[in-house]
């Protein structure tokens, strides 16, 4: 039965997709958690703005093949250039001293003519009114998925939608994670928050909830629309980082009336909210959000027509990159996202072709990549054979080991402090990690910032001298005996404590602890051993872990961080010391505090990149190798698979709306997906005949049994 | 009988309250609402103020269980516990702290495991009963030690080896099937072919030693020496006889699953990548999710008594000499 109703659809038996999906312009891929949100204002995670990033357009992007990443316009006519003014209000000169510059003036004027996707937020009926803006329970009866509205409207997008989304950034019901981070540049965002929550009160207090704020009624002082297409946003001070969170989905623009319709009673209990149904103008729609099964992106058909780019860096014409130059965007037409909670399912089926690309996970990494002996990297044969391709890209990430600048031992500025941590950063050999705890997927961090990030210097110049010493291979880690001698300047000979005589006990406090972790932690134990220097691992579950960070009671931590944008300040205030964790509840986790590092800092975060700013970065780093507040661990490489009939591969790490540029081909497809998945029916006939086979002694025992006569 | 299952419900009372309590420190003894709070916040850029907004409008600014402002009754439901517990017992679940309705999900998911756990139980019984009957038939032969070896072999393999080793016979060497995947309705018999085959094929070894135990205990009895001399034949003896008499024991393991089938199966579904409601509960465990914690756990104990109870009235069904008072 299995074999006949299988190959009643002519496609392969182990297909998971309906055989209507045949030849079809679909990519496949895989989600293996649901997103917690797809509202602009509150998403952040990278599985969330897989899709936010495809249906909201904020009005910058990055191009999506240059290098280093530069922004470029998306909804935006041009590049805003922001224009100073001082304390009284007068303008200023573009190159003004940071000092005098009072407010930063963003401008910033979109193309007219773009369209948001058919929802039905925007029905109306024959006279022009909402035909769901003013629903009651009885009118959501049936209703349990958006696309039970039967009609949806769509309106040109106008600026005062991006007003809109910015106002929600301090909505009282919604937890913004930029909120706190915004109301310190936009004037009057903090204020503005109160506003709305005294507002919401006092409507709390007279309806029962839903409450539906208007925050047209509500003006934000430093936010304004100037006319139809342009607005205007005042930040104080000098922010140039502000491009950045412009090309960032929190800025994208969301309508009023998407707010009217989701906020309707009836609808949050039926779980149609605009944190599950995005409402935007980009070149996909979210038309099924089951995060238990599946989560479909269809094409907009009101997208606005952009087009592929036309140039890209060198090398990217001979790399086929630019085959699709001036074709309009997106070149697939639907993104079928599956609930893939394992890892080998999943890389079962890349294998079989139903889908388009994967990850390289450490289960499949001996069946997918050889290292040769240099240490470069390639497709395994059968891989190869296969067709499949492979993208690497160092990730905008640093994995790091901190110590705690207010511990007594490990902390502090003394010079005693200084040797230790400095030994203890060359012991701890991040090549030997790398090899084999990330199958050589990373390269050891000289300093926080990471490739592709400017300040990061490669070569000679780019090395940590305290750690490393230049050989004609490259740099080398500097032998144990080094950090020996190191370690007994700072007044531990062979890890004793000379005042006390004691050893040296150090602790490492650190997430998991089960058995995965064990070899991991065992180690980073060995790494201090070399030095006598006696570990304690103190593992726990992260809440307690960032317990121990908030109250500052760690020692010596492992974090990391994921850049937000392409810019040293997104790593270097990491360890800002006006951003520690301690005193500010900031992200300098180590709570490293030195004077000359911050008045780099506050310069270098003003500078527009150029030499100059490259020797701010340049001194700021060489501090940080002195005073070694961090081990610098390592930047993660990113591996991506990908078959001969995806197209467009490049890896933006940055860019969260590549989809658009991707090309699949999928005739080629389906051909390769018949090939590779041809059904084997011998072995079953095998197996029934087993089963006869094992049955056939039992029958006869049975009938054996049965015309026996009673024994006497 | 009526009074019998009044009463009966009436114990469920403090039971349930009792499960929902112990939940409700366990949960809070390892998480509090701060960590909630963080875990549902992100990761990045978490501002006290937004934790402090987070709880409030949640409910989980109040005290835990005792409300020492508060006074009169208020000190006892001017808190989370109160909150969050009294309309678990009207079977309002309400939404979970991501603002999803708990009860929608559990109505969505539920068919998903139902689409396994169903024929798994019921071919499963069949399949074990008969195989176990044929080792009691063949008792002391080889034929049955054979069949015991296999057992012991059988359930002495993990589970997910079966999955795995399934998956790759199945879908990536003969494929026959999907590796993973699910599509609602009818079509779905493709995608929990494998996982039904897998779940009954997995508990062959334990459970079918379990009733050769039951069985062999019933065949040596004096009824079924008289109906041999009787010449009844064997077939006849065991399915019609042997299995009656048996049925108190293989009820009481099988009748208190019966409720519980649609809560799902955590490793089948996490592989075969089935949106049932196995792993729900884990995931909610995982993001800190307190309101649908509480309502899983509530549900399975409901389930579980509802079981107990249905387990009580088979009895009755199978052995006359069985009444409840």
């Amino acid at each position: 039965m299995v074999t006949w109703l299988a190959a009643c659809d002519g496609q392969p038996w182990n297909s998971p997709y309906p055989p209507e999906q045949a030849g079809q312009n679909i990519l496949y891929a895989s989600f293996s958690e649901r997103p917690k949100h797809l509202d602009p204002a509150q998403s952040y995670s990278s599985n969330e703005v897989v899709f936010t990033g495809q249906v909201y357009e904020p009005p910058l992007q990055y191009h999506f093949l240059k290098r280093p990443y530069q922004l470029v316009p998306l909804t935006a006519v041009e590049m805003p250039r922001p224009y100073y003014l001082d304390s009284e209000g007068r303008r200023l000169a573009d190159d003004a001293a940071t000092g005098d510059i009072a407010e930063s003036i963003y401008e910033i004027e979109i193309h007219p003519g773009i369209r948001y996707q058919p929802h039905p937020a925007f029905a109306k009926n024959g006279q022009g009114d909402f035909l769901y803006h003013d629903l009651d329970e009885a009118d959501l009866d049936g209703v349990s998925r958006l696309a039970d509205f039967p009609v949806t409207g769509t309106r040109e997008l106008t600026a005062a939608d991006y007003v809109h989304q910015i106002k929600r950034l301090a909505h009282p019901r919604l937890n913004s994670p930029i909120f706190g981070l915004m109301s310190e540049y936009i004037v009057g965002l903090r204020e503005y928050a109160e506003t709305l929550k005294q507002a919401y009160e006092k409507k709390q207090e007279r309806q029962p909830a839903p409450v539906f704020l208007d925050l047209k009624e509500y003006p934000l002082e430093g936010v304004e629309v100037l006319d139809r297409y342009r607005y205007r946003v005042r930040i104080q001070g000098k922010y140039p980082q502000f491009l950045y969170w412009l090309a960032m989905p929190f800025f994208a623009p969301v309508p009023w009336e998407a707010d009217v319709f989701y906020t309707q009673p009836g609808m949050k209990e039926r779980n149609i909210t605009l944190d599950w149904y995005p409402v935007g103008t980009g070149p996909y729609m979210l038309t099924i959000n089951n995060p238990n099964r599946q989560m479909v992106l269809e094409k907009n058909p009101q997208f606005h027509g952009e087009r592929y780019p036309a140039e890209g860096a060198p090398g990217d014409r001979e790399a086929g990159l630019l085959q699709d130059a001036g074709r309009e965007l997106p070149l697939i037409d639907k993104v079928i996202y599956s609930l893939e909670k394992e890892a080998i399912p999943y890389w079962n089926k890349f294998l079989q072709g139903y889908y388009d690309t994967s990850g390289v996970s450490s289960d499949s990494f001996d069946q997918a990549i050889q290292i040769g002996s240099g240490g470069d990297i390639s497709l395994t044969p059968a891989m190869q054979a296969k067709g499949i391709q492979i993208s690497t890209a160092v990730s905008t990430s640093v994995y790091y080991m901190g110590f705690n600048m207010l511990d007594p031992v490990v902390g502090g500025d003394s010079e005693r402090a200084q040797l230790l941590r400095q030994a203890i950063s060359i012991v701890m050999d991040y090549e030997e990690y790398i090899s084999i705890f990330a199958n050589g997927r990373g390269i050891p961090a000289q300093s926080p910032l990471p490739p592709g990030i400017f300040g990061h210097l490669d070569g000679r110049e780019g090395m940590n001298s305290y750690v490393y010493e230049w050989t004609q291979h490259g740099p080398k880690r500097k032998p144990v005996s080094v950090a020996r001698k190191l370690l007994a300047q700072a007044g531990y000979p062979a890890g004793r404590d000379v005042s006390t005589g004691k050893p040296l006990a150090l602790y490492l406090d650190t997430t998991g602890g089960g058995p995965d972790d064990s070899a991991r932690l065992s180690w980073i134990r060995k790494q201090f051993a070399k030095l006598d220097i006696q570990l304690q691992i103190r593992s726990t579950d992260y809440n307690r872990f960032q317990d121990k960070m908030r109250k500052g009671t760690a020692q010596i931590f492992q974090w990391g961080w994921n850049a937000d944008y392409p810019d040293p300040e997104n790593f270097l205030f990491l360890l800002y010391g006006k951003n520690s964790k301690i005193e500010h509840n900031g992200e300098n986790a180590a709570n490293y505090r030195s004077d000359e590092f911050d008045a780099l800092f506050e310069d270098m975060r003003n500078m527009d990149n150029g030499p100059g700013r490259q020797q701010v970065i340049n001194r700021m780093i060489d501090i940080l190798r002195h005073d070694a507040p961090w081990v610098f661990g390592f930047h993660p490489k990113q591996f991506m698979l990908y078959h001969d009939w995806y197209h467009n591969a490049r890896t933006n790490l940055m860019a969260n709306n590549t989809l658009k540029y991707r090309r699949i081909d999928p005739q080629l497809r389906d051909q390769k997906r018949a090939q590779w998945n041809q059904p084997l029916v011998w072995p079953l006939g095998l197996l029934l005949l087993l089963l006869v086979a094992a049955v056939v002694p039992a029958v006869v025992g049975y009938l054996r049994h049965e015309k026996q006569t009673a024994k006497r | 009988m009526l009074a019998y299952l009044v009463r009966r419900i009436l114990y469920a009372l403090p039971i349930l309250i009792g499960v929902n309590l112990i939940t409700f420190v366990l949960f809070f003894v390892v998480n509090t609402p701060d960590d909630m709070a963080r875990m549902h916040l992100g990761m990045k850029r978490v501002t006290p103020e937004a934790i402090e907004k987070w709880k409030v409008e949640r409910g989980y600014d109040r005290p835990l269980l005792y409300n020492r402002q508060a006074e009169g009754s208020g000190s006892l439901t001017d808190t989370i516990f109160f909150d969050k517990s009294v309309r678990l017992f009207a079977f309002d679940f309400g939404a979970s702290d991501s603002g999803r309705n708990i009860g929608e999900d559990i109505s969505q998911r539920m068919w998903p495991s139902l689409a396994i756990a169903l024929p798994v139980f019921l071919i499963g019984l069949l399949v074990y009963i008969s195989f176990a009957m044929l080792l009691a038939f063949f008792r002391g032969s080889y034929l049955d030690i054979s069949g015991v070896v296999l057992c012991v072999v059988l359930m002495s393999i993990s589970g997910l080896f079966y999955i795995i080793g399934g998956q790759y016979l199945f879908s990536k060497i003969l494929h026959l099937v999907p590796v993973s995947g699910y599509e609602p309705g009818w079509l779905a018999w493709r995608f929990v072919l494998l996982p039904v085959a897998i779940g009954i094929f997995a508990g062959i070894g334990s459970s079918s030693r379990w009733y050769r135990t039951i069985f062999l205990e019933e065949i040596n009895r004096d009824y079924v020496r008289t109906a041999r001399a009787k010449g009844l034949p064997e077939l006849r003896l065991l399915f019609r006889h042997v299995l009656k008499n048996a049925m108190v024991p293989i009820l009481t393991g099988v009748v208190v699953v019966l409720p519980t089938l649609f809560m799902g199966n955590l490793i089948l579904e996490s592989f075969f990548g089935i949106p049932g409601l196995g792993a729900y509960t884990i995931e909610a465990i995982q993001n800190q999710d307190f309101a649908i914690v509480r309502a899983m756990v509530f549900l399975g104990s409901v389930l579980y008594i509802l079981g107990l109870l249905l387990t009580d009235l088979s009895y009755t069904l199978v052995d006359p000499r069985i009444r409840l008072s």
